[in-house]
C-alpha cells in the first residue's frame, strides 16, 4: 500500500497525494468555466497621460491656468509637483466619438479608435502608489512590495501550459530607456522558477541560449542530447531518483525549444497585408528626445505580430512591453511620437485576432501603472511647464476579448480627472476579474509561504462583473 | 503541500498508536495544527476580525460560556462542546468552517478534535515556545550502526516505523557529498582514489577536517547565510543603483564563518555591532547585514515612507532568521496563528526605527599624480568655460545663474555618483537648454572629471541616529496613522529581555536572542546547519517555526543539536562536524522501491537525499572541471560575460565584462543587481534577495538545459576541457574518456557507459566528417597538432555532454 492509497483508505485525503517529480506546468483545471485561454499583457510603462488618449476633459481647457482648490490637495502626494503653485493644464488634443458604441478617443490614437466597437474602457481605475516602481509591482504583481509572483506566474501556476515546444510565458520587451523594475514585471517572485516569464528581447532575439555555440549543428545538438539523456536514464536505475524523469524531459524540450522557435519567428509566412497592416515599414519621424522610444517603430510592430504568432501556438501570457511614457515634459510631442509607434501595431493585433477567431479567448489588456495630473508639472528647475506628474486617483485601462464586454466605457472619473466619481476599478478589482474570466476564482488561487497563503489581491479584490459578457 | 505533508508525517509518527485509537491526542503534535489551520484565523489572537467573541487559542476563553449562552470546548464532553457539535453538523449555516471559507477537516481531524476535548481538551504550549530540552539519546538493542548521538535518534525512530537505514554511500559518492557540502567544489580525483583506496573512519574525519579548515568553506557556508540576509550589490528599484561597497559585509560574512566565530558574537555583531563599545571597524562592517535592504531612490519618492517600509524588512530578516516566524504579519494585525500582537510588532519595530547608514572609511586610495602645473592649466581652461556659459542669454538672471551653479556641482561628480534625482533635473534642465549650452556644458564635464581627487575607501555600517524618533503603533500598518506610543520591547510569550538602561536598544535585543535559554535561537540555528547538510531541515518550512509551520520530524534530535550548539560556544563548525560523522549523514541517497512506498518524502531520513546543486556552485564545477577556477578569496563582485540585452530591460544598463581571469572566480561573487540579477543564476533559482529567504527553490526546466548546453561561460569550460583530454599523452585508446570522467564526475565509467561513449564518440567523428573547417575551429578553442580538427571538436562535444549530466549537477 503506498502512503497515498492509505491516506485514501483513512479518509483523510480527498486529492491524490501530489507527484513529487510532477510537471509544474502540466495543463490543469480551472476553478469554474474560463472565458479566456490566453493573455496579451501589452504594458506602456510609466503612465500614459489618460487626458490626452483616452478621457475627454473639456473642463481642463477652460481652468487651463488656474490653481486647483486646496481640498482637492490636501493629502495628496507628488512625485515632483509643487502643490502651491501648481497650475491645470489644459490639452491640446482633439477628442472624438468612434464606433457604434461611441467611444472617445483623441487624435492621436487614430488606428485605435477603430477597434472602438471590440474594446472595453475602463476610466476609473486607481492605484496606491505614485512612484514607478512600487505602483508597477503593484500593478503586475499585486503588491507594492517587491518579490511576488507576476500576474502571468499565477495563470501558469494555475492553468499550467498548452504549449509542448514554447514557454507558457513570455516577456516580449522593446527595450526603450529601460523598465525601472526590471524583470520583477514577470518574475514567479516566490513560485518555482518555472512560472516565470522568459524574456524575448527586441527583434530576432528570443530565449536566452536558444542558439548553440557557433559550428555546433542541430544534428549534433541532437545527438548531444540523445546521449545526454542515455547516460541520465542509466543513471535513473543507479539512484532510483524520479526527479531524473524530469531533468531527461527538461532536455528534450530544450531541443523543441531550439527546433520551434525559428518557426515561430520565421515571418515568411505572413502575407505582406499583414506585415503592412502591424506597420512594419513605417518611416520613423525625427524627434529630439532622451527617453528611449526612438527607432523602435518595426521592433514594437514586430512583437505585436510576435505575441498573435505565440497564442496560434498555445502560449499562456504574453507580455508586450514598451518604456517610457514617462512624460513629465515636452508630453506633446513624445507622447505624440509613442502613439506613433505603439497604435498602429496595437490595432493591428486586435484586428488581426478577431479576424483568426483568436480574439473570443484571448484577454488583451492595454494598461499602465497610473495616470498622469491634470496638473501641469512645475517641479524645480523646470523653465516651462510642458508635462504631467504620475498620478494614481483615476486613469484608464483598455480590455478587448476573452469574455470581456466590446464597445463599453466603465466608470467616470470627475470633471477633470482628479479622482474617480463614479464605478472605482481598484487595482486588485482588475486581477479579480482578469484571473475570472480565466476560471479562477482570486481567493482560492493561493500558494503557501511562510505560513501564510498568498494570492495575487492580497486581502482584496472585486470581480467587475459589469464589463463581463 | 504542506497540509498534505503534514498529514502525511503525521500518520507515520504515529503508525504504532494508530492500532490503539483509545490514545490520546498529542495537542502540541496533532490538535494545534488542526487549530491553526482551520480556525485561527478567526477564532485567534487577532481582536479586529475576532467572530462571535470566540477565542481558541487560549483555553481559558476556549472553555469560557460565550453570550449566546454556550460554551465551544466543554472538557470531557463533547456532546456539549459547541466546536465538536458544530464540526460534524450537516447544518450549513451553522456548520464550522463555514463552507464560504472554503475550508474543511477530514474526517480524522474531526475525530482527533473530538478525541482531544473528550480527554478534558488539555492544552500545551506550541513546542518551539518551550525551551529546549536536551533528551538522553534512546538506546535501540543491538545497535551496529550508529556512530554518533543522532544516529540513536534517527535509529529509534526508523525502528519504530519497521524500518531500517540503508547502507553508507560509496567512498567516491561520499568524498564528492562531503567537498560539495563543505565547500562547494570537487574533490580532485586524486583525493578520491586515496579515500578509495583508505576509507577508514580516521581517513573519513581527516578529510572533514580539511575541508572545515578550508578558506573555501567560509564561501560556501557564507553564501548560504548571505541568502538569509538578502545580500545584493544594488538598491533595487528604479535606479538599481549599485552598492559598490556591498562586497565588505560579504568578506565579513565569508571570514567569520571561516574563523568559526561563535553564532552569538556572530549574531550580536551584525545586529548591533556599532553599540558595542569601542566597536572595531570590523564590527561595524558587521552591521551592513542591516544594509542589504531594499532601498528605493527614486526621483520624487515619500522618503519616509520607504524608510517604514526598511525598517519594517529589518525586523522581519530578523524574525525569520533567529526567531523563525513571521512577524511581519503582526504589522498590520495582531498575527493570526502566533502569539505576537500588533502593539509587540511596534515594540519590536522600535529597536531598528533609528537605524541610519554611515560610511565607514577604511582608508585612502590617491588618485593620479599631477604635476601643479597640469592642474592650473584645467582649473584656468575650466573657468574659462564657465565665464562662456555663464554668457549664455537663458542663464542670465538671479535665478538661472543659481541653478547653473546648482547643475555645476552636479556636472562635476562622477556620473556613478549622482543620485537618481540629481540624474533626473540635470536631464530635465539640459533638455530645455540650447544646443549651443549643452555643448558647453558637455565640454565642461569632461574636463572636469579630469581632476584627480583622493578616493576613500568605505564599507557601508548603521548606526543610531543621535536624533532619537518616537515609535507609535500604526493604524492597519499605515505610517501616515500613528497611534499610541511604544517603547522598545520584546514579545510576552519569550523569554524577558535584559536592558542595561531604562530603554532597551538593539544591543540588548541581540543579546537577549543569544542567551542560552532562548528556545528559538538555537533550534533554527542547529536547523539551518542541518538543512544544509541534508536537503530538508528538522522542521520543514524552514521560514516558520510558528504555530503554523509544521512541527519538527524528529523533535529531540533537533533539541540534542541544539543544546550540543550552545554547549560547544556555539561554534557551527564543531556541530556541522558532528553531523557529518554521523552515520545518518553518510547514508546513501538512493531511493528504494520499498523507501518510495514507505516514506516517499524521506520524513524518517532512512537515506540521504539526492538533490540539485545551487547555480553558484553548479558554475563553479565547470570551471573547476575544466581547470579555469580562480580560487581567489573576497574583493568586489564580479561581471561574467552574458548577453547585454539581458541588462538593458532596466534602467542600469552598463554591464562591463570583468577583465582576465577575474571572470572565472567562483559564483558567488557574480554582482547581483535587484532589478536585473544574473540569469544564469535566476535560471537556477536564486533567490531574488528582496527578503530574506531561508530555502532556495530546486527546479527543474528546459532553460537550464540550455543554460547548460550553451551559455557561453559554460561552452567555454567545455573547450577547455575538451583541450585538457587532447593532450599528446591522450590521444590513441580510451584513456580521454576516463579522464574526461574523472575530471567531471570524480569517478570513472561503468562499462555500460563506457560502451555508449564510444558510440557517441563514433557518431560525433561521423557527423563532423561534413562540418567546415570554419565551424570546427569555432568548436575548437586551442588545437593540437596531435588530434585533427574533426577529433579535438568531437571531444569538446564528449565533455560538454558530460557537464550537462543530471549526475554533474548533483550532490548524491
Amino acid at each position: 500500500m503506498t502512503m497515498a492509497d492509505l491516506l485514501k483508505a483513512e479518509g483523510i485525503a480527498q486529492d491524490p497525494a501530489p507527484q513529487f517529480d510532477a510537471d509544474p506546468l502540466a495543463a490543469k483545471q480551472p476553478h469554474f468555466a474560463a472565458r479566456a485561454k490566453h493573455c496579451i499583457y501589452i504594458y506602456l510603462e510609466g503612465g500614459p497621460s489618460q487626458m490626452d488618449l483616452y478621457d475627454p476633459k473639456p473642463t481642463l481647457n477652460r481652468l487651463d491656468g488656474q490653481a486647483l482648490p486646496e481640498s482637492l490637495l490636501k493629502n495628496m502626494q507628488f512625485a515632483f509637483l509643487q502643490k502651491e503653485t501648481a497650475r491645470i493644464m489644459g490639452t491640446p488634443r482633439k477628442f472624438a466619438k468612434h464606433g457604434e458604441c461611441g467611444m472617445d478617443f483623441s487624435d492621436l490614437l487614430p488606428h485605435l479608435a477603430t477597434c472602438a466597437d471590440d474594446l472595453c474602457m475602463i476610466r476609473s481605475v486607481h492605484s496606491d502608489q505614485f512612484n514607478h516602481v512600487p505602483a508597477q509591482l503593484l500593478m503586475n504583481c499585486g503588491s507594492a512590495i517587491a518579490g511576488r509572483p507576476s500576474m502571468g506566474s499565477w495563470l501558469c501556476y494555475g492553468l499550467g501550459s498548452e504549449s509542448r515546444d514554447l514557454p507558457a510565458y513570455v516577456s516580449l520587451v522593446t527595450t526603450g530607456r529601460g523598465i525601472p523594475g526590471g524583470s520583477a514585471s514577470w518574475s514567479s517572485g516566490f513560485l518555482p522558477s518555472s512560472y516565470s516569464g522568459v524574456l524575448f528581447g527586441n527583434e530576432g532575439e528570443t530565449v536566452n541560449n536558444i542558439r548553440n555555440p557557433a559550428g555546433i549543428t542541430p544534428h549534433l545538438q541532437k545527438s548531444s542530447v540523445d546521449f545526454i539523456n542515455d547516460l541520465n536514464r542509466l543513471r535513473t536505475a543507479d539512484t532510483g531518483d524520479s526527479e531524473l524523469a524530469s531533468r531527461i524531459k527538461a532536455y528534450e524540450l530544450a531541443f523543441r525549444l531550439q527546433s520551434s522557435t525559428p518557426e515561430l519567428t520565421d515571418l515568411s509566412g505572413e502575407t505582406q497585408a499583414t506585415l503592412d497592416m502591424y506597420g512594419f515599414d513605417r518611416k520613423e519621424p525625427k524627434i529630439n528626445s532622451n527617453r528611449g522610444g526612438k527607432g523602435l517603430f518595426r521592433a514594437f510592430a514586430y512583437n505585436c505580430l510576435l505575441a498573435r504568432r505565440m497564442i496560434e501556438r498555445g502560449v499562456r501570457t504574453v507580455n508586450v512591453i514598451h518604456s517610457s511614457w514617462d512624460h513629465h515634459s515636452r508630453l506633446d510631442p513624445e507622447l505624440a511620437h509613442n502613439c506613433e509607434m505603439a497604435d498602429q501595431p496595437i490595432a493591428a493585433l486586435i484586428k488581426d485576432l478577431k479576424q483568426r477567431g483568436l480574439l473570443e479567448d484571448t484577454l488583451v489588456i492595454i494598461g499602465s501603472e497610473f495616470g498622469r495630473t491634470p496638473l501641469g508639472e512645475n517641479r524645480p528647475g523646470y523653465k516651462k511647464v510642458t508635462g504631467r506628474d504620475h498620478h494614481p486617483g483615476a486613469f484608464t485601462i483598455l480590455m478587448a476579448g476573452g469574455g470581456i464586454k466590446p464597445g463599453c466605457v466603465f466608470g467616470e472619473s470627475d470633471e477633470i480627472g482628479w479622482s474617480v466619481q463614479q464605478n472605482p476599478v481598484h487595482v486588485h478589482d482588475l486581477h479579480a476579474t482578469v484571473l475570472h474570466l480565466f476560471g479562477l476564482d482570486h481567493t482560492r488561487l493561493t500558494h503557501r509561504v511562510q505560513g501564510r497563503d498568498f494570492r495575487l489581491t492580497d486581502v482584496a479584490g472585486r470581480v467587475v462583473q459589469e464589463i463581463l459578457t | 503541500m504542506p497540509m498534505v505533508f503534514r498529514i502525511a508525517l503525521l500518520l507515520i509518527l504515529s503508525l504504532p498508536v494508530c492500532a490503539a485509537a483509545a490514545e490520546p491526542p498529542d495537542f502540541a503534535q496533532e490538535v494545534l495544527p488542526i487549530l491553526s489551520a482551520h480556525c485561527f484565523a478567526c477564532h485567534g489572537p487577532d481582536t479586529e476580525v475576532r467572530e462571535a467573541g470566540l477565542r481558541l487559542d487560549v483555553r481559558q476563553d476556549a472553555i469560557r460560556e460565550l453570550d449566546s449562552g454556550v460554551a465551544a470546548i466543554v472538557p470531557g464532553s463533547a456532546d456539549e462542546s459547541e466546536l465538536i457539535q458544530r464540526l460534524f453538523t450537516s447544518d450549513e449555516f451553522s456548520q464550522m468552517p463555514p463552507p464560504e471559507t472554503g475550508k474543511s477537516l477530514t474526517a480524522q481531524e474531526k475525530e482527533i478534535l473530538k478525541r482531544w476535548v473528550e480527554d478534558g481538551a488539555p492544552y500545551a504550549e506550541h513546542w518551539s515556545f518551550q525551551p529546549v530540552q536536551r533528551a538522553t539519546p534512546p538506546r535501540v538493542s543491538g545497535d551496529a550502526w550508529s556512530r554518533n548521538e543522532i544516529d540513536h535518534f534517527v535509529l529509534a525512530r526508523l525502528q519504530s516505523a519497521g524500518m531500517s537505514p540503508s547502507p553508507p554511500a560509496s567512498p567516491q559518492t561520499l568524498i564528492r557529498r562531503l567537498h560539495l557540502d563543505l565547500v562547494g567544489l570537487p574533490p580532485s580525483f586524486a583525493d578520491v582514489q586515496r579515500f578509495v583506496s583508505d576509507p577508514s573512519d580516521q581517513a573519513y574525519e581527516r578529510i572533514v577536517d580539511e575541508l572545515l579548515a578550508s578558506e573555501h568553506f567560509g564561501e560556501r557556508w557564507g553564501r548560504h547565510w548571505l541568502d538569509l540576509a538578502r545580500y545584493a550589490d544594488s538598491n533595487g528599484y528604479l535606479g538599481d543603483e549599485l552598492r559598490p561597497d556591498a562586497w565588505r559585509y560579504r568578506d565579513w560574512v565569508i571570514a567569520a564563518i571561516n574563523n568559526d566565530m561563535p553564532y552569538d558574537e556572530f549574531t550580536i555583531e551584525q545586529i548591533a555591532g556599532d553599540l558595542l563599545e569601542d566597536a572595531t571597524m570590523s564590527q561595524q562592517i558587521a552591521t551592513g547585514f542591516h544594509s542589504n535592504a531594499m532601498k528605493n531612490t527614486e526621483a520624487g519618492v515619500d522618503k519616509e515612507a520607504d524608510r517604514v517600509i526598511q525598517t519594517v524588512d529589518r525586523l522581519s530578516t530578523v524574525g525569520a532568521i533567529w526567531l523563525g516566524l513571521t512577524v511581519g504579519c503582526a504589522e498590520c494585525h495582531t498575527h493570526k496563528f502566533d502569539p505576537i500582537t500588533h502593539q509587540e510588532f511596534y515594540q519590536l519595530y522600535a529597536f531598528f526605527n533609528n537605524l541610519e547608514s554611515k560610511k565607514l572609511v577604511l582608508g585612502y586610495r590617491d588618485g593620479k599624480s599631477e604635476s601643479p602645473k597640469e592642474i592650473e592649466k584645467r582649473e584656468q581652461q575650466l573657468q574659462k568655460l564657465v565665464n562662456r556659459i555663464r554668457r549664455q542669454e537663458e542663464l542670465l538672471g538671479p535665478a538661472q545663474s543659481a541653478l547653473l551653479d546648482q547643475f555645476l556641482v552636479t556636472l562635476d561628480k562622477p556620473t556613478s555618483r549622482r543620485t537618481e534625482s540629481e540624474k533626473e533635473a540635470l536631464e530635465h534642465w539640459l533638455a530645455d537648454l540650447q544646443t549651443d549650452t549643452n555643448k558647453l556644458l558637455t565640454e565642461y564635464e569632461s574636463l572636469s572629471h579630469q581632476r584627480p581627487e583622493p578616493v576613500e575607501i568605505v564599507a557601508q555600517g548603521m548606526q543610531e541616529s543621535r536624533k532619537q524618533r518616537k515609535t507609535h503603533i500604526h493604524y492597519r500598518g499605515d505610517f501616515r496613522q500613528p497611534t499610541q506610543q511604544v517603547y522598545p520591547a520584546t514579545p510576552q510569550f519569550l523569554p524577558p529581555l535584559e536592558k542595561r538602561q531604562e530603554v532597551a536598544d538593539r544591543l540588548d535585543l541581540a543579546r537577549w536572542l543569544v542567551q542560552p535559554n532562548h528556545p528559538l535561537t538555537s533550534r533554527t540555528a542547529a536547523n539551518h546547519l542541518w538543512q544544509h547538510l541534508f536537503q530538508e531541515g528538522l522542521f520543514r518550512t524552514e521560514e516558520n517555526l510558528g504555530v503554523a509551520g509544521d512541527p519538527p520530524t524528529h523533535p529531540e534530535l533537533l533539541d540534542w543539536l541544539a543544546s550540543e550548539l550552545v554547549k560547544n560556544g556555539w561554534s557551527r563548525k564543531a556541530l556541522i562536524k558532528t553531523i557529518a560523522l554521523s552515520a545518518t549523514y553518510r547514508q546513501s541517497s538512493r531511493m528504494t522501491a520499498e523507501l518510495q512506498q514507505r516514506d516517499p518524502e524521506n520524513l524518517l531520513l532512512g537515506r540521504q537525499f539526492r538533490c540539485r546543486l545551487e547555480g553558484e556552485i553548479i558554475r563553479d564545477l565547470a570551471l573547476s572541471s575544466a581547470g579555469q577556477l580562480n580560487p581567489e578569496i573576497g574583493g568586489p563582485s564580479i561581471r561574467p560575460p552574458m548577453n547585454k540585452r539581458l541588462t538593458s530591460i532596466s534602467r542600469n544598463q552598463g554591464w562591463d565584462v570583468s577583465k582576465g581571469d577575474e571572470k572565472y572566480r567562483r559564483g558567488l561573487y557574480i554582482l547581483f543587481r535587484r532589478a536585473t540579477p544574473f540569469p544564469m543564476l535566476t535560471t537556477f533559482d536564486s533567490p531574488d534577495s528582496t527578503s530574506s529567504c531561508p530555502s532556495r527553490e530546486f527546479s527543474n526546466s528546459p532553460l537550464q538545459s540550455l543554460a547548460l548546453l550553451n551559455d557561453p561561460v559554460f561552452f567555454e569550460c567545455a573547450q577547455q576541457l575538451g583541450n585538457l583530454v587532447s593532450q599528446p599523452e591522450l590521444v590513441e585508446g580510451d584513456a580521454w574518456i576516463e579522464l574526461a570522467f574523472h575530471r567531471t564526475l570524480s569517478r570513472a565509467p561503468s562499462q555500460e557507459e563506457m560502451r555508449l561513449a564510444q558510440a557517441f564518440h563514433a557518431d560525433l567523428l561521423h557527423s563532423l566528417e561534413k562540418s567546415k573547417t570554419a565551424d570546427l575551429q569555432a568548436i575548437v578553442l586551442k588545437p593540437v597538432p596531435e588530434l585533427s580538427l574533426q577529433q579535438q571538436a568531437a571531444r569538446v562535444l564528449f565533455v560538454r555532454s558530460l557537464m550537462n549530466l543530471d549526475e554533474f549537477i548533483t550532490r548524491e
